[in-house]
């Protein structure tokens, strides 16, 4: 996995505490992603983008496909319109109904003509996922990718109890602090 | 079905492929409302939906150049013109024995779907990097059960060796190269399985021998499957999973 450019020195191995994590957050943003926001921004068909920001993934349903780096991209070609989505994991149940958000979003905006093209290559990773999503996440009550902190009360005194969870894209922890139990969207 | 003499090689290996993955989902599945814990339960059944994520994958691209669709290939094939390893089609056992198999398959998926990434066919290598990410993650969890099994109890201990025994005749048809296989390898588009095995057998003989599991006697060893030659627990498998769509054809969700 390519590392994160830096723009700053970041003060030294002080530990991690929520606030101190976000900090750090604002310094790394992945190369995927940055190359993500730049296709949207230079976009002539940027109120597309727009328009799919209301497709929430079913699971998560805080964050949208764009923030969680599904859709990668989405133009017009005369009256036909295609959005590339790429898959989280690959078995994971929510692309097809994403699919069918994507179509119902734009056909009520107007598009009679909508294809989905599903891409693989390159393959997502939480790299893809925009930089408030992680806030976004953790006041939802859903920990990571970078951290493994309590997202209730903070702490670092966590534990691990499955690699698996409620959904293919997050594993079950519990904080021994406050003795919640939580999820936390695994780094792939 | 008679295509191998005349069909796109590289939609068969996809095909093939698609076979073990949809196979290896469709046992694992099985352990839904089985399994010993709540947490056990959701692992299995989040390593079953990435195995039959990846078999979609695999007969989506194999379909578009055998004109099948994902259905036809999963669901309107008899045992057969099924070509999967033997190792994914044996019972799911006891909970030793599904979590050896799945450690002695992973160990292997890490080192195929690395090499298949590389593929000279862009839909090969694109899957093979997706599946190679979601392997990584099988195996730290098959390989911690591993080491749970082989230290925690006498009884899970003698289930371990017990499930490495029963498997390990299974192995050897992991490695095994056939006409279309070894032509992909020459064309730059499959992995040469031969060539990984020194690397799987040093992954696994040492984390026996760090677990002081008895490696068992390579005195025999299966084969059949890529050739359609199957045990009698495919077909009753199938019977199963196809039942749907043979009883009414055509039906969607």
């Amino acid at each position: 996995m390519p590392s994160a450019p830096k723009t700053s020195t970041p003060a030294k191995a002080t530990p991690v505490t929520g606030q101190q994590a976000e900090v750090r957050l604002l310094d790394s943003i992945s190369p995927q992603r940055h190359a993500l926001n730049v296709r949207r921004r230079e976009s002539p068909d940027a109120y597309l983008f727009d328009l799919l920001d209301a497709v929430k993934d079913p699971e998560i349903p805080v964050l949208s496909i764009w923030q969680l780096g599904i859709l990668q991209d989405v133009y017009r070609h005369e009256e036909r319109v295609t959005v590339v989505i790429t898959p989280t994991y690959s078995g994971c149940p929510a692309t097809s109904w994403i699919s069918q958000q994507i179509v119902q979003q734009l056909q009520a905006a107007g598009f009679a003509e909508v294809a989905v093209e599903v891409r693989l290559a390159p393959a997502w990773s939480t790299d893809w996922l925009e930089r408030s999503a992680r806030r976004v996440l953790r006041e939802y009550g859903i920990a990571g990718p970078q951290t493994t902190a309590c997202p209730q009360c903070g702490s670092q005194h966590t534990r691990r109890v499955s690699e698996f969870g409620s959904t293919p894209c997050k594993a079950l922890w519990q904080c021994l602090a406050c003795q919640e139990p939580f999820d936390y969207f695994k780094p792939l | 079905m008679q295509q191998t003499q005349h069909t796109d090689p590289e939609a068969l290996l996809a095909r093939r492929l698609g076979d073990d993955a949809l196979v290896m989902g469709q046992r694992l599945c099985e352990w839904c409302a089985n399994a010993p814990t709540l947490e056990e339960e959701l692992a299995l059944a989040n390593v079953a939906l990435d195995y039959l994520g990846r078999a979609r994958f695999c007969y989506a691209h194999a379909g578009a150049a055998l004109d099948r669709t994902e259905d036809e290939l999963a669901f309107l094939r008899d045992a057969a013109e099924f070509e999967n390893l033997l190792m994914v089609e044996l019972p799911r056992g006891d909970f030793a024995f599904t979590m050896v198999r799945q450690y002695l398959l992973d160990v292997f998926e890490l080192l195929y779907f690395a090499g298949l990434s590389q593929s000279g066919s862009k839909g090969l290598a694109a899957i093979a990097a997706k599946t190679h990410k979601e392997v990584q993650y099988h195996l730290r969890r098959s390989r911690q059960w591993l080491r749970q099994l082989a230290l925690g109890t006498t009884v899970s201990r003698d289930r371990t060796e017990a499930a490495l025994d029963e498997l390990w005749g299974y192995v050897e048809e992991l490695f095994a190269m056939d006409a279309l296989e070894s032509a992909l390898v020459d064309a730059g588009i499959g992995v040469d399985r031969q060539a990984l095995r020194a690397d799987w057998m040093l992954e696994v003989e040492g984390l026996l021998s760090q677990l002081e599991l008895v490696k068992p006697a390579a005195d025999w060893q299966v084969h059949g499957g890529r050739q359609g030659v199957h045990t009698e627990h495919l077909g009753h498998l199938l019977a199963q999973m196809q039942f749907m769509q043979r009883a009414y054809p055509g039906l969607q969700w």
